[in-house]
């Protein structure tokens, strides 16, 4: 019996490793099996890998210790337990090795972070103003559902005092959407996220992108989608795009997309945005 | 010095023993509104498995969901949801809330605190009761406004909804949702009445383990549970004012009497629900951090107690000292000091400064050292021993064992980055389901089955239990190693039906498999159930020491009398002298004198590292 339950503290191990094997080949992994869509989510899966090796080999050692043990202490004969009261060399060992691996995992993880969410590190458009300064879009949150503002097409933004009025007060030459974020593909992007009620939060998981809206803050996000998913025929595969913060009954059902296009696509869906808005309904 | 002969106390002669007619209580002092601390333990014990019971069938609703989703819910539903047994999105955002909140507020906290503190801490330090007794009663029956108030919520709106995290603004203003009425309210009260109860454990434990052990009872030969529950009172008294001031903030904000029209968490310019609201300039920021500076630390209230129990019981089990006591102690004070500034990784992805997040990165995964340590001890504690695979040991290496994947999955999500992706995503649900059920409880399960000799001077089935701990095992597994990869997959948390997106379909023949194996999980426990009460009365007795184990509370009768010790304990050495050379038995109690030896120094080990 004491066989038995060694066995059984393998077995859990054990099977754990199996699944999480085969987890990309029964599809339990990543959304899609696939990479991330960006630069910024091709780095948190090195790191997610990187933490995984780290862990499972951790993981692998300490089952196999405590089985080891286990095993060990099932022996039937007699003889008396071993009087120790622990090592000191061990313990010193067992303090070392682990802190300069956590501290290492710590310190690693530090540039994606920095360069991704702190202001200063953010990018500068081609045009070599920072991309704070040239949103693509303003989203808004609200139960249950997402609106999208775009600036007018063509309106030039003159510094962070004008970013600023125009997220304060929308304009007659805006467009607005509802749960259909499109963004150029292939270059740097920035959108400014707040909520009118409750909070939400952004997430597409597809670009490991995620962002609370807090109410009664402008959160700005950037980030790059590699390729365009936008098919003139097909209208467009998107990037499925759901609601991470709990904001209510409704929470599980605020699905929007976002469908990164070439940037003639893109200029292109924002004039016929701009001729929908703006037909008034005559024909002739 | 101590004395090293026993003094006559006249207390505690065993149930049957007693002929102190003239303080014998009646049976409501005895047993409703005891001062005693061991019938108040038990009291909590049983209060709280009858709230597992309630946190458990609210799980099983939400597992039911999610596996089936908008079905009719067999039994449950019945009684409750609307539509004939259908679970409707409110009712499921009610049911997460108030899994999480009965689960943590009324089940983890008071058993480890409530239940085995009040229980053990006399008994292990040589007391003969707490140091107040009547504001130890009176902390077990502020439980009871608390469960009322969270029973009484249901009925308003649904019940609370917006998470056990009550995040403003969707629970800061009555319309924002339908539980954020008066269903809120109550809940804030409730919280209240539970942070009473709380406050008074802890000052009480505290001053208890400080003033009142037995002569010899240093410092460092106290058990480890002892010191795990010190520490624990010392993070309640610290961190909980926090959480009670910031319970009643959002009271404020909620309830419009005279005068009080605060707004702590919510800014002007809000339009909820069709509804404009009025005033504003607050932050709901403020409110995260406020509940998180409580409700990081209280993740430890919820562990730390069952480190130190696991540890003493895995001694006792292995037969052996328990392997590097020192660091044992220092890293439960490590863990509970950094405890303190780790709560903002909480909110990595809240939108607080960006620059707050690599500090707090660098904080929380550092804890990750000190639990590191207590794994290897634990695995050193069992190196070498004669081990007794009985039901006590099963829990606590599933304990170890599913700590450390508890440990593990914690540094994905302490990793900023990764965090970006992972979330509120399942793979937190994993990981914090890791700790609180698969090392928490099964280190409590243990727990009962060893010292519930000492509490009803019976013992518990052993073979149900060890059927009851491998059908638990097996179903704490299939329902929760899956929610990793769930997390991995993108599937976010408190989703009512997460199969709508076209990118979570083909995850619901998992969540079946998950929600089967909480069904098996849940139903095992009626075993726990069956076998505590018809063992609580008809149990075969047991005497002193059952387990052979060193503590003091095995030097009191089984159960003990008013009073504990029928001789006044006098302590000679740490508690985890097994198998000592100094003896023919593996057991060396911390009573036991052993003269010196001719030309030795006198002979009491300390427990060195």
């Amino acid at each position: 019996m004491k066989r038995f339950w060694c066995f059984f503290f393998i077995f859990w191990p054990t099977v754990a490793v199996v699944a999480c094997w085969f987890a990309p080949q029964m599809n339990w992994w990543f959304p899609y099996n696939r990479g991330s869509a960006t630069p910024l989510g091709a780095r948190i899966d090195d790191l997610f890998e990187l933490i995984l090796w780290i862990t499972t080999l951790t993981f692998i050692a300490t089952q196999a210790a405590l089985v080891y043990v286990l095993f060990r202490g099932a022996r039937e004969s007699g003889e008396r337990a071993l009087f120790t009261h622990g090592s000191h060399n061990l313990e010193v060992m067992w303090t070392i090795v682990p802190a300069g691996i956590l501290l290492f995992i710590a310190l690693y993880q530090m540039d994606v972070w920095a360069e991704y969410r702190i202001q200063k590190n953010f990018p500068t458009t081609t045009a070599g103003t920072p991309i704070i300064d040239e949103p693509i879009a303003e989203v808004t949150a609200r139960q249950f559902e997402w609106r999208i503002r775009y600036p007018a097409p063509g309106r030039k933004f003159d510094g962070p005092a004008d970013v600023q009025r125009w997220l304060r007060e929308p304009e007659p030459g805006d467009l607005h959407a509802v749960n259909d974020l499109r963004v150029p593909a292939g270059q740097d992007v920035l959108i400014y996220l707040r909520t009118q009620d409750v909070q939400h939060s952004f997430f597409v998981p597809e670009l490991r992108v995620k962002q609370d809206a807090v109410p009664g803050k402008v959160i700005p996000i950037w980030f790059h989608v590699n390729n365009a998913t936008y098919d003139h025929e097909l209208g467009g595969v998107a990037y499925e795009w759901v609601c991470a913060e709990l904001c209510g009954w409704g929470h599980y059902k605020m699905g929007a997309r976002l469908v990164a296009a070439n940037q003639g696509d893109f200029d292109e869906y924002l004039k016929r945005l701009a001729a929908e808005q703006n037909d008034d309904g005559y024909r002739d | 010095m101590s004395t090293l002969h026993p003094i006559e106390t006249g207390a505690g002669h065993g149930p049957e023993g007693h002929g102190h007619a003239h303080h014998e209580p009646g049976f409501v002092r005895k047993y409703v509104f005891s001062t005693d601390h061991k019938i108040i333990g038990v009291q909590f014990l049983i209060t709280t498995l009858l709230m597992l019971m309630v946190g458990g069938f609210l799980a099983l609703a939400v597992r039911w969901q999610l596996a089936w989703p908008w079905q009719s819910m067999p039994i449950l539903g019945q009684l409750f949801a609307q539509e004939g047994g259908q679970i409707s999105p409110e009712f499921y955002t009610m049911l997460f809330t108030m899994h999480a909140t009965v689960m943590i507020f009324l089940v983890i906290i008071p058993i480890l605190a409530g239940a085995f503190g009040n229980f053990l801490i006399p008994l292990m330090i040589g007391a003969d009761d707490m140091a107040f007794p009547t504001l130890n009663m009176l902390s077990y029956w502020f439980m009871w406004p608390a469960i009322a108030l969270f029973m009484l919520s249901f009925l308003f709106g649904g019940g609370p909804a917006s998470g056990w995290t009550s995040y403003p603004v969707l629970s800061d203003i009555p319309w924002a949702a339908p539980g954020s009425g008066t269903a809120q309210t109550f809940w804030l009260l409730a919280l209240t009445f539970v942070g009473f109860s709380s406050m008074m454990g802890s000052i009480n434990y505290m001053t208890t383990i400080i003033n009142m052990r037995a002569p010899g009872m240093t410092l460092f030969r106290m058990p480890l549970t002892i010191w795990a529950m010190l520490i624990t009172a010392i993070l309640q008294a610290f961190a909980l004012p926090v959480l009670t001031a910031a319970g009643f903030m959002q009271l404020f904000d909620r309830i419009r009497i005279a005068g009080l029209h605060t707004c702590f968490f919510f800014p002007s310019g809000l339009y909820i629900n069709g509804q404009e609201v009025i005033h504003g300039g607050g932050q709901p920021l403020l409110w995260q951090h406020l509940f998180w500076f409580y409700s990081h630390p209280a993740v430890y209230i919820m562990l730390l107690p069952a480190m130190g129990m696991v540890s003493d019981m895995l001694s006792c089990m292995a037969r052996k000292p328990v392997f590097g006591y020192k660091p044992m102690v220092y890293s439960l004070a490590a863990i509970a000091g950094l405890g303190f500034i780790v709560w903002g990784h909480h909110m990595f992805t809240s939108g607080m400064n960006p620059a707050l997040g690599m500090t707090f990165m660098v904080s929380t995964i550092m804890i990750a050292l000190p639990s590191a340590i207590k794994t290897f001890n634990w695995i050193g504690t069992l190196w070498g021993g004669r081990l007794q695979f009985n039901t006590v040991l099963l829990n606590c290496v599933a304990f170890v064992s599913l700590f450390v994947v508890g440990g593990l999955s914690g540094i994905f999500m302490a990793a900023v980055p990764v965090d970006i992706y992972i979330h509120d995503t399942y793979f937190i649900v994993a990981h914090f389901h890791y700790i609180l059920f698969g090392a928490t409880l099964f280190g409590v399960f243990g727990g009962i089955f060893f010292w519930f000799p000492k509490m009803f001077g019976r013992t518990m089935n052993e073979g149900l239990g060890k059927l009851h701990f491998a059908l638990t095992f097996i179903g704490f597994n299939g329902t929760f190693f899956p929610m990793h990869l769930l997390g991995v997959a993108g599937m976010p948390r408190r989703y009512a039906d997460p199969y709508i997106h076209p990118y979570l379909e083909h995850l619901l023949p998992m969540n079946q498999f998950m929600t089967i194996s909480a069904i098996l999980m849940g139903t095992a426990q009626f075993l726990l159930l069956g076998n505590f009460f018809y063992s609580m009365f008809f149990g075969p007795k047991v005497g002193r020491n059952p387990w052979r184990a060193n503590g003091l509370e095995w030097t009191a009768p089984s159960p003990p009398g008013h009073g504990n010790f029928d001789v006044a304990p006098v302590v000679f050495r740490g508690p985890y002298e097994y198998s000592s050379p100094l003896v023919e038995r593996d057991y060396l109690m911390q009573t036991t004198y052993i003269p010196p030896e001719e030309g030795k120094p006198h002979a009491a080990p300390l427990p060195v590292h």
